[in-house]
């Protein structure tokens, strides 16, 4: 059986790289991808649970199962607003979206 | 020797998740970078088998392996991001401070792993039971009774999803047809 420590590691590791990759990312896609990673390792570490402390309750599954459902609709209106924006500024990069800086 | 195998397919594909990670943060092609996406969501999702949740490992696959990482592609392609993908200067305040923010809550999360102790509950259901009734089942079973609100929001949320994407989405009679020269700011 593998060590839950392993799988807490490797999710915390997944999450922080998806942090900066949110953080530091100039192109909107990539903030966005970035996003995806985090949520994948929340769902790394809901499953875990699920299998090392509760396998008799199904609910971390189905938290992951609403996580995904979450992270694709957030896919979907993330990337029509980075169309959107687009359209209207010419450019994804998240550095000259400053419409709304005061 | 049947936990050292698990052992070693767990280190490789958890290896596999976190160069691909690393590789869809540091790709200057967007292209590359949701290439490397689609390798950490197969890895994960051979990961989910390992945990023995295999519905969960299909549901990775079919949503974001499948849909999310198309729909990346295609707006990288719609939009011709290709070669802009430019990370700003490398060594810069700003970098150091977002290195640092990322160093510090793996160093608390690793901490709070290896330090804290995690009780369960420990239930009559063993795992052996559940992979009998067969996952499918058995989530199916839950999401329909237990979960049944939930659920029900969830398609709620979709719906909005869909809805506002394709209003997004829309070209509006009035906003500038060609280029963004005159932004009334």
């Amino acid at each position: 059986m593998i060590p839950l420590h392993w799988w807490l590691i490797v999710a915390a590791a997944l999450f922080c790289i998806g942090l900066y990759g949110v953080l530091s990312r100039k192109n909107a896609i990539g903030v966005l991808m970035g996003i995806e990673l985090m949520l994948n390792a929340v769902n790394v570490n809901l499953v875990a649970f699920w299998r090392y402390i509760t396998p008799q309750v199904l609910t971390g599954q189905i938290f992951a199962i609403f996580v995904i459902t979450v992270a694709a609709a957030e896919a979907a209106v993330g990337l029509a607003i980075i169309i959107a924006a687009y359209r209207r500024r010419d450019t994804v990069i998240v550095d000259e979206l400053d419409i709304m800086r005061w | 020797m049947a936990q050292q195998l698990q052992q070693g397919l767990f280190l490789a594909l958890a290896g596999v998740a976190v160069v691909a990670a690393l590789g869809v943060i540091f790709n200057r092609n967007a292209v590359h970078s949701a290439l490397s996406l689609l390798a950490n969501f197969v890895a994960l999702a051979m990961l989910y088998v390992l945990l023995n949740a295999q519905f969960i490992a299909i549901v990775q696959v079919a949503v974001y392996a499948g849909a999310i990482v198309v729909l990346f592609l295609f707006v990288v392609m719609l939009l011709g991001a290709g070669g802009e993908m430019q990370m700003g200067g490398w060594l810069n305040w700003r970098t150091a401070f977002i290195v640092a923010a990322a160093l510090v809550l793996l160093t608390l999360t690793g901490t709070a792993v290896f330090e804290g102790t995690i009780n369960g509950a420990i239930g009559t259901a063993t795992p052996e039971q559940i992979a009998q009734v067969g996952q499918t089942e058995a989530v199916g079973t839950a999401l329909f009774t237990d979960y049944l609100l939930p659920f029900e929001l969830a398609s709620v949320l979709l719906l909005v999803g869909m809805l506002g994407a394709v209003v997004l989405g829309q070209r509006w009679r009035g906003a500038i047809a060609g280029r963004p020269s005159g932004e009334a700011e």
